[in-house]
């Protein structure tokens, strides 16, 4: 397949201009860029959804034009959304057969057909199961095998690894290798570069909406790749000199809840939780999603109430004290969800600015809002944290996920925090707002702020975090010095394969550290 | 940011346009198809805004619809949907003139009780719903409809002479007993009757409405709940309260929709009070984007239509075309802001990435030079 040319206006943007690409049958090729460089639309002209205004687009020698998604259907191209188009309450076979049912029919036939593709590709899904049964990474397979129903020979994957954990990862990857032995195409937009490198045969880097250039993944790294990217030098994420201080910020002891599932059963969802964090450390947590970092931030929060436990923030004990309270104590919050927990998508940026701070200055005084002062400290905060944006009263939604994700930094970031939660503070933020939020960290560390950092990417864990621990199924198993630790190591611990003090084998050791048993 | 400020303002009135102008089509099929003139009714109904009588009953209208329909928008404004405003509406105007016709106090005094005991009496029949949702999660649109069927018995049987009503001479109407003349709000005599003084209280509540939802912590945390009940939550909103505030504070505005007629007219309750006003209220605060100017001419829109309807009949048409065009305006309406909804946002999606283009494009051109 080959795109030459190819230039997409907007009214008064230049979307894509000059893309050229060549893709060979038979391999995985990724297209990287960062947020906004014009990946997606670039994806939505391949797939029909949008017409190109100039260029060429060619498959198997014949140009052609797609003026919908069914021409590109018919001409073997799907394509798997970021966001899974699933229907929760039907079966695996129902999703895929559902708009497909001229196909195969709906029965026995179709029910053979998708047992033949998921054995064909090892993408083990199991027909009768319905979808809300399913984990991220089943959804994400339905979908997989949705397309290849349809017949396509060209796989176009949208940031598919986004919402993915590393051993997920893995196995999305073993499937696309999969789908690659077999002679189909797979065309892999991210902006993880490590795991571009790992994947691809081919490279391919847009930014500002133009190819830059094609990179070789064996003879590249991920630094290069990253400034083919930006087009600039990268900040490195690690400078290690110690900031942190024996005062006790945040303390957790004995921290249970527990959780009744619809089935009336009770599980501990976290088991006697216990840290310490001071000032002016980052502690960061480690774990295979699901195994409890979301209720710790949640207990920590006021969110659930925890069934046993101490929670003390600077002294004050708070394990019961409502949200609010906390957040005027000075807990900043940066939620793993943000569309969820942390913006209004619909209201103007000011307000987005005001959102859990609403008691603080400058947004109120005596009860009442101050919209004039919220309103510059917002355009002070768009200046300050790079968020960019025409204005401060275009509505969240309309920004994209970077620049939300810098505005929730500043807002945090604007109240002094004494303690900032961070859940995957740079998920889904392109690299130059990544180097920016672990700068803005960092920075605050310096000044006495203490850090609870969950995420799901290693390096940045180990980069920024001045002890780790590791949790698994509710409970902090085992601790790690990030000087020393690899993402190898923290990844097999994060399988509950090891506990206690992780230490490389080069290291003397012998047996527990005291630190050890407050972990456990 | 004026520009932003200026489409905001044209989507919004977008809305209601594009759905008055649909509801108006349909209506004129309506008529069409039933074989009559599809223009006729409404110079007619134009030609009754000329009487000064009519003119005061719609203003009279307006303010009772404007109350009823400030309940349902601060409802609305959290995502709550008190279908209940009728109920609660009647139910407090019914013991508040129980209250108001068994004492005797000076004046202001006498008018506060009463508008007290209806706010009351309201905030409390919400507060089942608000208290059954909060606690054994039972939605509130299920329970205020039961609530309001519960309402109207429990009416009909409070006004037995037995209970608390009592039969007037010489008629076959139940009443609660007239309230002494301290309890009568004042209005204002014009040539074509009195206007409620009470609907000027309505029109101050709008104002109160307003300022509390947008210059108040309280407004900002119920807005942000409406607008993200997880965000909110995670921001410090507790809830579950807030549930609770926001239907007893619609509920106690609901109370308040009988007092233009209770105080300014009738000063008595009977089973001739009118039914379906908070229906009506709904209709009103959807079609008023839950605002409180858009909920003021959205009243007046309604009123006028109810108030020169009447007129309809003499002349050979059918006087529920209102009400059709009542029922037509609300399904237009829902439709129509949801489309200008995702038009809206689509469309500042793209004029956000057009001027940050523009930017980038203008950084790279002053870096060039």
């Amino acid at each position: 397949m080959e795109l030459r040319g190819i230039t997409k206006r907007f009214p008064g943007v230049v979307a894509n201009h000059d893309i050229d690409i060549t893709v060979h049958r038979g391999t995985v090729h990724a297209l990287v860029g960062e947020n906004g460089a014009g990946k997606s639309t670039l994806m939505k002209i391949l797939y029909g959804m949008q017409k190109p205004d100039e260029g060429t687009i060619t498959i198997d020698g014949d140009q052609v034009t797609f003026s919908s998604p069914s021409d590109a259907i018919a001409r073997g191209i799907g394509m798997v959304h970021q966001h899974f188009m699933l229907a929760d309450n039907l079966t695996v076979l129902e999703n895929v057969v559902l708009g497909g049912e001229k196909l195969h029919g709906i029965g026995a036939a179709a029910r053979r057909k998708v047992m033949e593709i998921s054995d064909s590709y090892g993408l083990n899904v199991r027909p009768d199961v319905l979808v809300e049964h399913l984990g991220v990474a089943d959804r994400q397979r339905v979908e997989i095998l949705k397309v290849l129903y349809r017949g396509a020979r060209t796989l176009i994957l949208d940031e598919p690894t986004a919402v993915l954990v590393p051993q997920e990862v893995d196995a999305l990857f073993a499937n696309l290798r999969e789908l690659k032995a077999e002679g189909l195409t797979v065309i892999f937009i991210s902006h993880k570069l490590g795991e571009v490198l790992s994947v691809a045969d081919e490279i391919t880097v847009i930014r500002r909406g133009t190819t830059v250039g094609t990179a070789d993944p064996a003879g590249t790294t991920t630094k290069q790749l990253a400034e083919l990217m930006v087009g600039s030098e990268l900040p490195t994420p690690e400078t290690r000199e110690s900031t942190v201080t024996d005062v006790a910020m945040l303390t957790v002891d004995g921290l249970t809840l527990t959780v009744t599932d619809p089935d009336g059963i009770v599980r501990e969802v976290l088991d006697s939780v216990g840290f310490t964090i001071h000032k002016g450390e980052v502690m960061g947590i480690a774990g295979v999603e699901g195994n409890g970092q979301t209720e710790l931030i949640e207990a920590l929060m006021g969110l659930r109430d925890p069934d046993r436990g101490v929670i003390t923030l600077d002294g004050a004990e708070i394990s019961h004290a409502p949200t609010r309270k906390r957040r005027e104590g000075g807990i900043g919050y940066i939620p793993e969800d943000r569309h969820r927990h942390g913006l209004l998508l619909e209201s103007p940026l000011w307000e987005n600015r005001i959102l859990g701070h609403v008691t603080e200055a400058p947004n109120s005084k005596h009860g009442m809002l101050d919209p004039k002062a919220a309103r510059k400290d917002t355009e002070r905060i768009v200046r300050e944290y790079d968020v960019r944006t025409p204005g401060i009263e275009v509505t969240a939604a309309s920004l994209s996920g970077g620049n939300q994700q810098k505005l929730i930094v500043g807002r945090e970031m604007s109240h002094t925090p004494k303690l900032l939660i961070a859940a995957h503070p740079t998920r889904g933020v392109d690299v130059g707002a990544q180097a920016q939020i672990w700068d803005q960290i960092r920075e605050a560390r310096h000044e006495g702020l203490a850090v609870l950092l969950i995420s799901a990417d290693l390096d940045e864990l180990i980069g920024l975090s001045d002890t780790l621990r590791v949790m698994y199924r509710g409970r902090l198993v085992a601790d790690a010095d990030p000087a020393t630790i690899t993402p190898e190591e923290l990844g097999s611990a994060m399988t509950g394969a090891a506990t206690g003090h992780l230490e490389t084998p080069e290291t003397p050791q012998h047996g527990a550290t005291p630190e050890n048993g407050e972990g456990r | 940011m004026k520009k932003f400020d200026k489409d905001r303002l044209l989507l919004g009135l977008a809305g209601p346009v594009l759905a008055l102008v649909v509801a108006f089509l349909l209506t004129s099929v309506v008529l069409l198809l039933s074989g009559l003139s599809a223009i006729e009714p409404y110079e007619l109904m134009f030609q009754q805004l000329e009487f000064t009588d009519i003119q005061v009953l719609i203003i009279n209208q307006t303010g009772i619809y404007y109350l009823a329909a400030l309940a349902v928008a601060v409802g609305f404004r959290m995502n709550l949907f008190n279908i209940g405003v009728d109920g609660q509406y009647r139910l407090a105007v019914m013991l508040a003139a129980v209250v108001g016709a068994a004492v005797d106090l000076p004046g202001p005094l006498h008018i506060l009780l009463i508008v007290l005991v209806a706010m009351f009496v309201g905030a409390m029949w919400a507060g089942i719903a608000g208290v059954l949702k909060t606690t054994r999660g039972v939605s509130e649109v299920v329970s205020t409809i039961m609530l309001n069927a519960i309402a109207t018995s429990l009416i009909a049987w409070m006004i037995l002479p037995a209970n608390l009503g009592q039969q007037p001479p010489g008629s076959n109407q139940l009443n609660t007993g007239e309230i002494p003349e301290s309890g009568w709000f004042p209005g204002l005599q014009l040539d074509g009757g009195e206007i409620y003084g009470f609907t000027f209280v309505a029109f101050a509540l709008g104002i109160v409405y307003w300022f509390t939802l947008n210059r108040t912590r309280f407004g900002f945390d119920l807005r942000a709940t409406g607008a993200s009940q997880s965000a909110a939550q995670a921001s410090g909103v507790d809830a579950k309260r807030m549930v609770l505030t926001a239907m007893l504070i619609s509920g106690a505005v609901a109370g308040l929709a009988g007092m233009p007629m209770l105080l300014g007219q009738t000063h008595t309750y009977s089973l001739s009070f009118p039914v379906g006003v908070g229906f009506v209220g709904i209709t009103i605060a959807l079609l008023g984007r839950n605002n409180p100017v858009g909920i003021f001419f959205a009243s007046l829109l309604v009123a006028f239509l109810d108030k020169t309807a009447e007129g309809l009949d003499l002349a050979g048409y059918p006087k529920e075309i209102a009400q059709i065009m009542q029922g037509l305006i609300v399904i237009a309406v829902v439709v129509s802001y949801e489309l200008v909804r995702q038009y809206g946002l689509r469309r500042q999606q793209q004029k956000v990435g057009e001027e940050l283009a523009a930017q980038a494009r203008k950084n790279k051109e002053v870096a060039a030079a």
